[in-house]
């Protein structure tokens, strides 16, 4: 009775002193492209998180909704891990610094890989935030994810499962949005292979690999993704945005596409003298 | 018809056991199976099988747990309970070896059973005065009687013994210590000592002895899993308030369930902090009991249950502080618990650091439950401004690849994986890793890292192993993970 007294007006005081603050990436507020709105939107007065590139957070009402379930879908069979970057990226926004749940079917490890702790930290979440639960089926991962929707505990939550099973229909999304609802949870459905279905999900998105920004030496760039919003409830849909993950500020940015071309197949002569680096840059630190 | 176990014994089939009814004929072990066949044609004999001796005599220990928790195999045949403080529970000390000896007959055994207050001389008592109870300080005045053979001492000494005239136990306790050590050495007086229940020996149980127990024995079995579930609610209440008196929380428990027909059903629960709320006790055991593959099955009821702590370390009562902090741990405690209870606890996992350079080793899953008690061990913060030179997921073993690569050393310019051919687009390195020689074949070889895009802009983490020129044949390439 007193801890659900206290947890709740924990809550409030985390919501009134954190939520304001976390919801803009640190640092580099003047930038352009820096997310500045932390709306209340009007779904169920949810409190919104900017993700990064303006206009689509200006689709979504002000960003994402907080307490919610989202829905990330790959796009292509071999986008899951594009998907899963997503997911991580959206649930950094939506719970700075608290804990993470990550529910994943045993299948995706022989899939997509197994989860790599270097990686996660690579990406800007750190690993000991993260409880890893290894489910069988999606029927269990579905479990699992009602249990971790339902935990004050827990800032947000990532729930990866494959196909489509058949625990996971319409009464069970809803569930999952209640549970939710609730705790202030947020959930983030990673769903691969999987074909659009009605669900009580807030949002709906498509994540696709995207080529990213070439860095010096034409090693590949940060994280870089194409989605598409596919679906929102009571709002458009919208799309695709080009954006990179930036693990500095914790943020999506938009960046445009530059067209990928394959790889010289001569290599730089080893006689000719070396170039410099441009003004003020180093050259990047190879290996 | 009778019937006899023999085994062979240096190149001859000798009886090394014989039911009552051949045993009555003049049989016993030590016969050869020959001459035994030759007086009775008609005997019936199968051949002994020690290891199935032994199992069943465990299974049995097990069973006898429901009278006491510290029960200990006593040689072939024998089985030693401390019944210390539980005797109460089944009406005292008679009633106790009464049921015992009545549960045991029900599973078609022949049991002798004598209880004493040391075990050495409970053993001695159960096979020459089966059914003594040996009240504190009286087995010197039962065991004295009894043959020389009790003492059960090897055959050099049992004549020797017999020699000089002593007949019984108490002839031979008579001689001074003195006489009997200068003439069969120190291990005949300790052998008489523990037998006559001067000297207390501990007995080695088969499984550690729990901190808590609550149990209760029913007169009638419980079938419904409803019903034993609210038993258990009962039980983890009296431990509840054993534990606060002791200032203590469980952090391991096992519910035993003891079926009537003697198989016992035991389920552990671990809890990733001490605890002794017993209502979430009960909850995590319901969602244990939901997730079991094979369900309790009641079969013709459970006529005991019993709740144990195995494991508990210091609780203190503290009054939640304001910050929330310690709130959002109890939570976070809660929900793993909840998980283990529902998927077991190698299946709730945390990521802990391991200081390698090997990327197959440097990430340890460990159960969340043992993980908690470790120290965190920070995380190496990435370089700022590098995108993320790891990749999110990993293949475990990496996956072999079709290259076509620069020689000796550049990057793949296209490679084929699962059937689909990838042209690369970017790609940085050889980041070099070598094999940690002191832990794996000396013969591994090092391995060539590169980060490498495709036109479509998925990323992958490459590498091959050896280099072209310094190895026989091609170096080979894998695929070990994808970046985000």
């Amino acid at each position: 009775m007193n801890a659900e007294i206290i947890s709740s007006l924990r809550r409030e005081i985390a919501r009134l002193e954190k939520a304001p603050v976390a919801s803009l990436p640190p640092g580099n507020l003047e930038a352009p492209s820096a997310p500045r709105a932390s709306a209340r939107g009007q779904a169920g007065g949810a409190e919104r998180v900017a993700l990064g590139p303006v206009d689509l957070d200006r689709r979504l009402g002000g960003g994402l909704a907080r307490g919610t379930v989202h829905e990330v879908r790959a796009g292509r069979p071999a986008d899951g891990t594009a998907a899963a970057g997503f997911a991580l990226g959206a649930a950094l926004r939506l719970a700075p610094r608290r804990p993470l749940l990550w529910v994943r079917q045993d299948f995706l490890d022989a899939e997509t890989g197994g989860l790599y702790a270097p990686g996660l930290a690579e990406f800007g979440c750190d690993p000991a935030r993260l409880v890893l639960v290894r489910v069988r089926d999606g029927a269990a991962a579905l479990r699992a994810g009602l249990d971790g929707a339902r935990s004050p505990a827990l800032g947000a939550m990532l729930l990866a499962f494959w196909g489509e099973p058949k625990a996971f229909d319409l009464s069970a999304s809803r569930r999952l949005s209640l549970a939710a609802e609730a705790s202030g949870v947020s959930v983030l459905l990673l769903r691969l292979a999987a074909e659009p279905a009605p669900s009580a999900a807030e949002t709906r998105w498509r994540v696709e690999a995207s080529p990213s920004r070439a860095l010096e030496a034409g090693a590949p760039g940060p994280p870089a993704f194409t989605v598409t919003l596919e679906r929102q409830r009571g709002g458009m849909n919208g799309g695709p945005w080009h954006m990179e993950w930036n693990r500095e500020r914790d943020c999506f940015e938009e960046r445009s596409v530059e067209p990928a071309l394959s790889r010289p197949v001569v290599p730089v002569p080893l006689d000719r003298p070396v170039p410099r680096p441009p003004a003020g840059q180093a050259w990047r630190r190879a290996g | 018809m009778p019937l006899v176990l023999y085994a062979k014994e240096r190149g001859a089939l000798r009886i090394v056991a014989v039911d009552a009814h051949a045993a009555a004929l003049g049989l016993a072990p030590g016969l050869a199976l020959a001459d035994a066949r030759a007086r009775f044609p008609r005997l019936f004999s199968a051949e002994g099988d020690p290891h199935a001796d032994a199992r069943l005599l465990e299974r049995l220990a097990l069973f006898c747990d429901r009278f006491s928790p510290l029960v200990a195999v006593d040689g072939e045949a024998g089985l030693l309970l401390d019944v210390t403080g539980c005797a109460h529970l089944f009406g005292g000390e008679a009633a106790l070896l009464k049921d015992v000896r009545r549960r045991l007959q029900g599973f078609g055994l022949a049991v002798e059973a004598a209880l004493a207050a040391t075990p050495e001389a409970a053993h001695v008592l159960s096979r020459f005065r089966s059914g003594a109870i040996a009240a504190p300080g009286e087995e010197g005045g039962l065991v004295r009687p009894l043959p020389l053979a009790a003492l059960e001492l090897s055959g050099e000494t049992a004549l020797a013994l017999a020699r000089a005239g002593l007949k019984t136990v108490g002839q031979v306790a008579d001689r001074t210590p003195s006489e009997l050590v200068a003439r069969f050495g120190a291990e005949l007086t300790r052998r008489l000592g523990r037998v006559l229940g001067e000297e207390d020996i501990r007995i080695s149980p088969l499984r550690p002895a729990p901190e808590v127990i609550a149990e209760r024995h029913l007169a009638e079995p419980l079938l419904e899993t409803e019903a034993l579930v609210s038993l258990l609610a009962r039980l983890a209440g009296e431990i509840a308030l054993c534990l606060e008196r002791r200032g203590e929380g469980g952090r391991r428990f096992e519910a035993s369930f003891y079926r009537t027909d003697g198989l016992v059903r035991r389920i552990p629960l671990e809890t990733s902090r001490p605890s002794r709320d017993a209502a979430m006790l009960i909850r995590l055991y319901r969602e244990r009991l939901d997730a079991l593959s094979d369900p309790l099955e009641a079969g013709f009821g459970f006529d005991a249950v019993r709740l144990s702590v195995l494991r508990a370390e210091k609780l203190e009562n503290v009054q939640p502080s304001l910050d929330g902090h310690a709130v959002e741990e109890a939570d976070m405690a809660a929900l793993v618990d909840r998980l283990i209870a529902r998927f077991g606890a190698e299946r709730v996992l945390r990521l802990a650091f391991a200081d390698t350079h090997d990327p197959r080793r440097v990430a340890v899953a460990l159960p969340a439950v043992s993980a908690a008690r470790e120290k965190p061990v920070l995380w190496p913060e990435p370089e700022a401004g590098e995108p993320p030179l790891r990749p999110l997921q990993l293949f475990d073993p990496p996956q072999a690849i079709e290259t076509l690569a620069e020689v000796p050393d550049g990057p793949p310019l296209r490679f084929r994986w699962r059937k689909v051919l990838h042209t690369i687009a970017r790609a940085e390195g050889p980041e070099r890793i070598a094999p940690e020689w002191w832990r794996e074949d000396a013969r591994a070889l090092p391995r060539d890292y590169y980060r490498i895009e495709d036109l479509e802009g998925r990323r992958f983490w490459v590498f091959r192993e050896g280099l072209a020129g310094e190895m026989e044949g091609l170096p080979r390439w894998y695929l070990h993970g994808l970046f985000a």
